[in-house]
């Protein structure tokens, strides 16, 4: 039983990544019809604004360490640390959450950029078309963070707050040994909430009526005189902090590197394909069901009989999801099914 | 008569020449073996240059970074600059801190990212655009094979670095290759005793081991050690090296019955690994009426310092440390410490001491010819360079020393005062009959 709450929630930290890509992708490809390769490297954009406030929260000066007799060895003092004692020391703990603030307008803005910049030139080009620019711009934003921040992995903690394990198993009333890690239930949780958060924007807010009728027949809409176009590109920005968030919150599981939304989108596009391209609650669904299905492939009760399972499970899933219903869980029926 | 004179005149320049060539020819075929003619021959140059092959990116790239830190050191003590640091030990020393033989030393560096392609690459560029007489480095072992490989059939020297594999040394030495540093069997060797002190006999041990050739040995190393204490091996699983997010590995363990978890991890994936199981609770755990350990066979302080809090009181061996008090580490760490402003870690010892090693056998030899260095480094006995008396052993290339046992500290003195030693493990328990791993030496060209 231990092992089963365990895996579950292991599937729902992993699945909740999966699915705050996957909303993004498909939340462009509905609207836009745009297959976007570089939806993985705003993954990274958002972690690296986690990484650059952290930097900008420990700007330190040069301290001698005079512990050290062998030689002469310095220390690293924050000004934060300097300047405001135990707050400075909390504000740089909390550096990971807070930065949220500084990835919300920022990867707006890279968004709103990147759709007038770019990607509207592509909207009526072959998917073919669209994913060889998509994948080049994805490279492109990879070697530029490359440059400014090296190709090492760079250390971004969560509060120490929660760094601990939460005792799951009590709560549950399961007994000690369940525990899990408290940021990795934040993951989840934040996931849960912005997703809840996307849905409502397009559900309850006029801009989401118009929006969601704009994905159904974008044709008949304009032609009521709303501009459909614009709100496409905000969209499109919306996306982006989606998939910004994702990468803020994802730094304290894996200190963050360049490639890092590289080895996500290969598995969200996955994602994406099983819960149906342009649904948004396919994606959702499909991720944590993913998720949670290579949490399990991962027990070495599976692995014992079918080794090597947790590497292929989210492939065979696609394999066999496509074959029974092309048009991927909750998909429209005629996408993907020709 | 005057036809006779030309003809006996004729006969007489022929066979005069004949002989000439004759007694000539043997020198003309070993005219080359006498100059030693070979690869990057520096001549009557007045420099010679160094290849350092570290990883400056990848999961071992904060090694790389000291490794390199270390060569520079090194190359400025050999031209006689700074401080000398170990030059000032070593022993015996034929060195003079006028460069090697007289000539300055340079060096170029290449990146391997922690890849056998690249790091075989970047050495063939040192070779063959530099004209590198030794290449040094590693930090992989998967890189350190691949690249003291390379090396051997250009007949260039290869010092490696960081490289703990068995294979190194092992099936995959080469006559071209020698490792100042230790391999994972004297970790096994040297710190089962101790888990068994700590931990007891009656333990079920997890592995998770990253996949290539240094964590196979490793696993190998430490499983054997530790099954020869009693303790009973209940998985063995493995993790592709940079994998990041471990927690699918970690997870398993939770509820596998094993009390023990191994993590045959190096570098930022240790680093990884072993935070994650602590965030996953695994410290806290008691299972089979035990509290869970965690065990790191290879241990640096750079490790230490990535892993922070994690890392106390968890036991682990290391090739040097620099909290060690005799007068050649002390040499060293003042030297670094002075240069750069925090200590050396074990990587950048060993590189340190690799090129050391390497001018003075050259120095020694009195020539850069590599079969000549070889034989000056085979069979070598010095001390003076911070593990205490130390044997190259000609049979495979492979240095023998004390190793150190160390364990996480709970009450660090200073910021970089991470690891204590617990115990120095004597040579003789680590040595091992060099047939036990296989492979051949192969010849000098």
């Amino acid at each position: 039983m231990d092992a089963f709450v365990l895996q579950i929630l292991n599937g729902l930290d992993k699945g909740s990544a999966y699915a705050l890509i996957a909303l993004g992708l498909t939340l462009v490809f509905g609207s836009l019809g745009v297959v976007n390769f570089a939806h993985g490297a705003k993954f990274t954009l958002g972690a690296f604004c986690a990484v650059s406030f952290q930097q900008l929260l420990t700007i330190s000066r040069k301290v001698k360490d005079e512990s050290v007799t062998f030689f002469d060895a310095y220390k690293e003092v924050p000004y934060l640390e300097i300047w405001w004692g135990d707050t400075g020391s909390m504000i740089i703990d909390w550096a990971v959450p807070l930065s949220i603030f500084l990835a919300i307008p920022v990867m707006l803005l890279i968004g709103l950029v990147l759709e007038r910049g770019l990607y509207q030139f592509f909207y009526k080009r072959t998917h073919a078309e669209q994913i060889l620019v998509t994948f080049g711009l994805a490279i492109v934003i990879q070697e530029v963070i490359k440059t400014f921040y090296g190709a090492n992995p760079i250390p971004t903690p969560a509060p120490e707050m929660l760094s601990g394990t939460a005792p799951i198993g009590v709560w549950l009333g399961l007994g000690e040994s369940v525990a899990y890690p408290y940021w990795r239930l934040v993951y989840f949780l934040f996931s849960l909430l912005v997703i809840g958060l996307v849905f409502a924007f397009l559900r309850y807010t006029t801009f989401g009526m118009v929006v969601r009728a704009g994905m159904s027949d974008r044709e008949t809409v304009s032609l009521l005189g709303l501009n459909v176009e614009r709100r496409f590109t905000i969209l499109f920005g919306i996306a982006s902090v989606v998939a910004g968030l994702a990468g803020v919150m994802y730094t304290p599981i894996v200190p963050p590197d360049y490639h890092m939304g590289m080895e996500f989108l290969v598995l969200s596009f996955v994602v994406v394909v099983v819960g149906g391209m342009g649904s948004l609650p396919g994606a959702v669904a499909a991720g944590f069901l993913l998720g949670i299905l290579q949490s399990f492939a991962s027990m070495n009760e599976i692995k014992s009989v079918l080794p090597g399972l947790d590497q292929i499970i989210v492939y065979l899933i696609a394999v066999i999801v496509l074959l029974v219903r092309p048009r991927g869980l909750m998909g429209q029926k005629g996408v993907m099914e020709e | 008569m005057s036809d006779d004179f030309n003809k006996k005149r004729r006969n007489f320049l022929k066979s005069t020449a004949a002989l000439g060539v004759a007694g000539m020819a043997p020198t003309v075929f070993v005219r080359n073996a006498w100059a030693q003619d070979f690869v990057n021959n520096p001549g009557k140059a007045a420099a010679i240059t160094l290849g350092f092959n570290v990883p400056q990116t990848g999961p071992y790239a904060d090694e790389g970074a000291d490794e390199l830190r270390a060569f520079k050191l090194a190359v400025k003590h050999l031209n006689g600059e700074g401080d000398g640091g170990m030059l000032n030990t070593m022993k015996p020393m034929a060195l003079q801190g006028n460069g090697i033989l007289g000539k300055k030393v340079n060096y170029v560096t290449g990146d391997t990212q922690t890849k056998s392609d690249a790091a075989r690459a970047s050495a063939k560029r040192m070779i063959e655009k530099d004209g590198a007489l030794m290449i040094s480095g590693g930090s992989s072992s998967g890189v350190a094979v691949a690249v003291q490989s390379l090396c051997h059939e250009a007949g260039v020297m290869f010092m490696a670095g960081l490289t703990h594999s068995n294979d190194t040394t092992g099936k995959d030495k080469r006559k071209y290759g020698f490792r100042h540093f230790f391999n994972a069997y004297m970790s096994g060797q040297s710190l089962a005793p101790v888990l068994g002190e700590r931990y007891g006999t009656d333990r079920k041990a997890y592995h998770l081991t990253a996949d290539y050739t240094w964590g196979w040995t490793q696993e190998e190393s430490i499983k054997n050690a530790t099954e020869g204490l009693g303790w009973q091996t209940v998985e063995t699983v493995r993790t592709p090296l940079g994998a990041g997010d471990f927690s699918q590995y970690i997870t398993p363990v939770l509820d596998s019955g094993a009390d023990v978890l191994i993590l045959n991890h190096y570098g930022k994936d240790m680093v990884n690994s072993l935070t994650q199981a602590v965030q996953f609770g695994l410290r806290d755990k008691q299972v089979n009426g035990k509290d869970f350990q965690i065990v790191v066979p290879l241990f640096s302080r750079l490790m230490a310092q990535g892993a922070g809090e994690n890392i106390k009181g968890i036991l682990g061996s290391t090739n040097w440390n620099w909290a060690l008090q005799d007068a050649a580490s002390q040499a060293f760490v003042k030297s670094f410490g002075q240069e750069y402003g925090f200590p050396p870690s074990q990587a950048a010892h060993t590189c340190y001491v690799q090129t050391l090693l390497y001018a003075n056998a050259v120095e020694t030899a009195g020539t850069f010819y590599p079969c000549e260095v070889i034989s000056a480094l085979e069979d070598f006995q010095f001390d003076g360079l911070g593990n205490g008396p130390t044997l190259y052993r000609g049979a495979d290339h492979q240095c023998f020393k004390p190793v150190l046992v160390v364990e996480g500290n709970d009450n660090p003195s200073n910021q970089f005062d991470l690891l204590k030693v617990v115990k120095q493990v004597p040579t003789e328990q680590v040595m091992y009959d060099p047939s036990i791993f296989g492979g051949e030496l192969g010849s000098c060209k």
